[in-house]
Parts: structure tokens; sequence; C-alpha cells
């Protein structure tokens, strides 16, 4: 697909996890992750699925490098990312992967063109640079005509949108969606879906974690996720079971 | 809406090498997005922006105001001093004790013309007569004005200046004739010299003919009336023995005729007599004005603490209000530094937005004050200089907490706040 993949031919997963362990101290500490295997391969689009308190936000944290797992390995493109020094995990971000929250977190004062170079601002780039690649994100999102418009003026959907174009102006290896349809109306909900499905189709590696189960049956992978471990037995079930459960 | 793949031509400029090298490079901040970064801050508040930076334009406005002003009234009043030369000393008899008399003899001013390096010299002597507008006045009311006997030349040696009509001349000194210092003049109501006006002077009418400018070398003399010598013998029969002597000498040898003046003006008494310079007096007065620049200037430096602090707690403020922007920017990547810099920038930008609005008050009070006092307009440059680069060390410092404050967050803490 790229000239990196000529150097490696068998490409490394996105995204790994490997017997991650998270901890919060307390007493007794309090096991958020219980030793998390998890592996997701370039260009998969998976639902990491499961109520409140279950762990999902834990993971998306662990695996987007924002907390540290007390123990295990998380790996992204290849990289083994546990142990790096801040600065580095900070590069990782930078570089490696892509945020998309519930919020949206758009600056206020920035207009969408702006909002998405951000995605590159801590790359080093050259602002003329930013603006423009910035502005074929937006044009992927379906947000050409929003170019120049404020965050106040425009609907939430058309703000998630400006957040997913952010999290991929910078071509990350993976793309890690927290609640993305969370406060969006259902049919702002359903495009942000589409689209998400359609950056799939064109080659992204994207997580998506909800505790919405209609919306994880809707995607290709599901994994279940309940008190801090996968939950085998219900990840195949989250696409038959439904909304009723 | 165009169909994109990752690593397609949208990233052409992006290097094509490993993954592992190409992307690991630290992140990296350019100077220019910092101030970026910090003038967005500030500028999605502009009312609290304004407010908080004006306790530091207070403080450096006064601070640079207060500069500038006693540097024009010091560059004034050094004109003046210039102008008025400081080769001029006075004599005065000191006043008795020690069983002197406390007065001059009657030929000292001959005596002290004859030093060598004394260009001029002229002297007064206070009269014992009350000057009164005129003879229906009570003797008492003399509005503190008295009357002297002047020599001619007292006008030259103080480089006095006649406000209207004319000094004393040899034919009208020996006559009733008067004229009047500043002050004297202002009492009496005398605003102009008419043909044939009069004031009643020791029980006689005297024709005024002359007011004078002040005399800032020696107030005393505005608040006299003059005669002539001759005048003063032939109506009061008065004694001229000098009250006080006027000398005018060359610049080079001031302390060296200072020195004889004593046993020359009263050889019998000279522990007796009095030497001053009275442009001693104006240096003394620019020194009172240097402690009231030091007391103005302390204040300004209060204004200018409280100005910090007033921007410290708008930052810590900021900081906490702006969690979730911390925490967003550590998602795309900043670095604890990338934040710690752009939250010290903005205290920054906003101390030298009030310290540059400071600066410019501050040279525009001196220069509307120091015109409409009709000064010299000085502005000392370290005074723009130091308030500038104070303003902006506050900023820092003040900036400092808040900032490492914003870099410590974790950003899973921000981005859930």
């Amino acid at each position: 697909m790229t000239g990196m993949n000529a150097h490696h031919p068998s490409r490394p997963p996105a995204l790994e996890l490997v017997d991650v362990v998270k901890e919060y101290p307390g007493t007794p500490p309090v096991r958020a992750l219980d030793g998390v295997s998890l592996r997701v391969d370039t260009g998969e689009l998976v639902a990491i699925v499961g109520p409140s308190g279950s762990g999902k936000s834990t993971m998306l944290q662990v695996m987007g490098t924002l907390d540290r797992p007390t123990s295990g390995a998380v790996m992204v493109d290849g990289i083994e990312l546990s142990t790096l020094t801040d600065r580095k995990l900070s590069a990782a971000r930078a570089r490696l992967i892509g945020f998309v929250f519930q919020q949206f977190f758009l600056l206020d004062g920035a207009t969408a063109v702006e909002n998405v170079s951000n995605g590159l601002l801590y790359s080093g780039a050259s602002k003329h640079t930013r603006l423009r690649r910035a502005a074929r994100a937006l044009d992927r999102v379906g947000l050409r005509h929003r170019l120049h418009h404020h965050p106040n003026e425009m609907s939430g959907g058309e703000r998630q949108r400006v957040a997913i174009a952010r999290a991929l102006v910078h071509d990350p290896a993976i793309v890690l969606a927290d609640e993305p349809t969370g406060n969006l109306d259902s049919a702002s909900s359903e495009s942000v879906v589409s689209l998400l499905r359609d950056l799939h189709d064109e080659g992204r590696t994207i997580v998506v974690i909800t505790h919405d189960r209609d919306l994880a049956a809707s995607l290709p992978r599901q994994v279940a996720v309940r008190d801090g471990r996968r939950d085998e037995s219900a990840s195949h079930l989250v696409g038959v079971a439904g909304a009723g459960s | 809406m165009s169909r994109w793949r990752r690593g397609d031509d949208a990233y052409a400029d992006a290097p094509d090498e490993p993954s592992t090298t190409r992307r690991l490079e630290p992140s990296r901040l350019r100077p220019a997005d910092v101030v970026g970064a910090a003038a967005g801050g500030l500028g999605g508040r502009k009312l609290r922006t304004a407010l908080s930076a004006l306790g530091i334009t207070i403080g450096i406005a006064a601070m640079v105001g207060v500069l500038g002003l006693s540097e024009s009234s010091r560059a004034d009043l050094a004109q003046e001093i210039e102008a008025l030369g400081t080769n001029l000393l006075t004599v005065e008899p000191s006043g008795g004790f020690g069983g002197g008399d406390g007065v001059l003899p009657e030929e000292t001013v001959s005596k002290v013309a004859r030093i060598g390096p004394v260009e001029l010299v002229a002297d007064v002597v206070t009269l014992d007569a009350a000057p009164l507008r005129n003879d229906l006045v009570s003797g008492n009311e003399t509005g503190a004005i008295d009357a002297m006997a002047a020599d001619l030349d007292l006008l030259d040696t103080l480089k006095g200046e006649v406000a209207d009509g004319v000094w004393l001349t040899e034919a009208t000194a020996a006559t009733p004739n008067v004229v009047l210092g500043a002050v004297a003049a202002d009492r009496f109501g005398i605003t102009a010299i008419d043909e044939g006006t009069q004031m009643y002077l020791g029980g006689e009418w005297f024709t005024i003919v002359g007011v004078l400018d002040e005399f800032p070398l020696s107030p005393d003399l505005d608040r006299a009336v003059f005669i002539g010598k001759h005048a003063a013998t032939a109506v009061f029969d008065a004694e001229l023995n000098p009250s006080v002597l006027y000398v005018r000498t060359t610049p080079e040898q001031i302390d060296a005729v200072r020195g004889v003046l004593p046993s020359t003006a009263d050889p019998e008494s000279p522990d007796e007599v009095s030497i001053s310079r009275p442009t001693d007096v104006l240096e003394a007065q620019q020194a009172a004005d240097s402690a009231f620049t030091s007391l103005f200037l302390g204040l300004g430096a209060v204004a200018l603490l409280v100005g910090g602090i007033g921007i410290a707690n708008v930052m810590v403020i900021a900081v906490i209000e702006r969690r979730n922007e911390i925490g967003l920017r550590r998602a795309l990547g900043a670095m604890r530094a990338h934040v710690r810099r752009q939250f010290l920038t903005e205290s920054l930008l906003l101390s030298a937005l009030g310290g540059a609005a400071g600066v410019g008050r501050g040279v525009a009070v001196t220069y509307g004050y120091a015109s409409y006092e009709g000064w010299i307009v000085v502005i000392p440059r370290s005074a723009v200089v130091g308030g500038f680069a104070a303003a902006i060390a506050i900023g820092a410092v003040a900036g400092l907490y808040p900032a490492m404050r914003a870099a410590r967050l974790a950003p899973t803490e921000a981005l859930r706040a």
C-alpha cells in the first residue's frame, strides 16, 4: 500500500496489547485492567464495547499512551511504548495515534481548518503545510464548504467530523475514537459512523470505544470488555444481542 | 469529497522511511506557533486580558512618568542654573552672635569691588520705612513688603529683568522714585506702569517707575520695593550699611573669592560674615525632588507588584478553566515543555502588552505635563527600556507557577475535567 510496507513485508499489527494490567492506587488498589491482550491489525475497524466501569476508557487511555500500564506491553505500529519516556510518548501521540473524543474538544476561537491543522501542530510542520493538509482532510470528511467556520457555527455532527479530520491529518497508524457518537442525535451519529466505515474501507485502522451495543454491532469486529477483562463469551454475542441487551 | 488512503499523495511531503525512525522523531513546536497558541489563548478572553494587563500598565506608566517628569524638571532646573550662573555669592552679616553688631561697614561694597576676580558687586540696604499703597492705609498693612535702597548694579549683578517700566538710573535714584519687586507689585495690585502712579513710602510719596520679574536666585528681593541710595539718604537720612551684598566673580575663582570675602567685608569681625551661593539652594531643591522621585518610584513598584499578582491569578484561573485544552494538546503530541512554554508565553505576552501600554502612557504623561509646565521634555531611555524589561520580568515570574502547574497536569486528568 505504501512505500513503508516495502521495507516491512510482514507489517506489524497496528496495535497490540499483551497482558496489560492497570491498577490505580488506593486501599485496596483498583484494578481497572486485569491482564488484557488484544491485537488490532492494520486496516481493521474494531469496536471495544462494555458497560460503564468495565475498563474500556482506561483501555483507550493505555492504548493511546495517555496513561501507562502498571504492567504488560503496549505496541503501536510495532513500537513498544509502555517503557518510553514522557517525551517519546508525546512523539508517539504526535505521529502514530489520532484521537476522536465524545466532547469534540475543538478550540472555539479557531476555525475548522485551524482546528484540524492543530493535529499537526506538534509535528514541526510549517503553518502553510499544516493548513494545506488540514484543508484536504476537511475535504475528505465532507466539510470543504466549512473551512473557515468556527465550531459554534456548526452542528454537532459537523463538529465531530472536524475532530475526525484532526485525528487523521497527521496520517496516524491508528485512530482511537472514544464514544464518537455519544453527544450526537441519531442522524448525525449515523453519518459519523458511515464516515468511519468509509475511512476503514480506505485502509484506515480505527478503534471505537463505545457502550452502545448497536453501534458496536454495526462494525466489523467487536471486543467486549467487562470488569477489566476481555469478555470472550460476549464478544461474539454483541452483534446478535442487539438493542435489547 | 475525495477518497484518500493512508500514505497516498496527501502525504507526499512525508519522507518514505521505515516507520520506527520516521515517526518517533520528537514532537516539535515552532517558536512562532508557541506565540500563536499563546495569543490565541489571550484573544479568546479579551476583557480579562485587558483588565489583567491594566495593573502592569498603571505600574509602568507611573514609573516611566515619574522618571520622565523628574528628568524633565531636573533638566529645566539645570538649564535655569546654567542661565543664572553659579558664580554668584551673597554676603550677609550673620546676626551678631559673639558680640558683633550684625552690620556690615558702609565701605564694604567698594572694598569687595577691588578683589581681582570680582566682576560685579551690588548691595541692598533694608530701610526702616513702611511701603503702603497710599496714605489711607494703616502703617502696619505693608503686606510683608520691605523697602530697600539698592545699588544701580543690582539688576546686572543678579541678571534680573524688568517686567514693565524701567530700572533706577542715576537721575531717578536721586529723586523719590521706586521700582517694585514681582511679589510686591502683585500685593499692591500694580500690573502695569501708568505715568504718575505713586505709592506711599515711609510717609513720603514715591513715583512707581518700574516692576521687576522674579529673581530666581534671590526670592527675598521679590518682596521688596527699591529706591535709590541718594533718595534714601535725602528723604530718610538713612545710614547705608549693606544688608546683603551680591558678588559676581569669574567662575574659576569663585572658591578663592569666597575665602577672602569675610575678611574683606568686615576685617574686624570676619566670623560674623555669612557667605552663601544661591545656586546651592536650587541644587538642594533638585536633591529634594530626587527624594520625591524615589517615593513615587516606590509607589509605582507597588502597583507593578500588584499587577504581577493579578497576572499570576488570571493565569492560574486560565489553567483551571482550560484543562480540556491542555489535555487535548497533550493528546495531539504536546510535551510538558510545550504546554509550559505556551502558558509562560501567554503570561509574557500579557505583561508585554501591559508594559507597552504603560510605557506609552508614561511617555504621554511626561510629554503633556512637561510641555504644560514649559519644561524641556526628557524621556529617559533607561525608563522606557527599564520599564518594559520590568514588565517582562514580572510576567515571567507571575507566569512560572501557572505554567508549571499546566505542564504537570496528566493528560487523562485534563481530559476528564
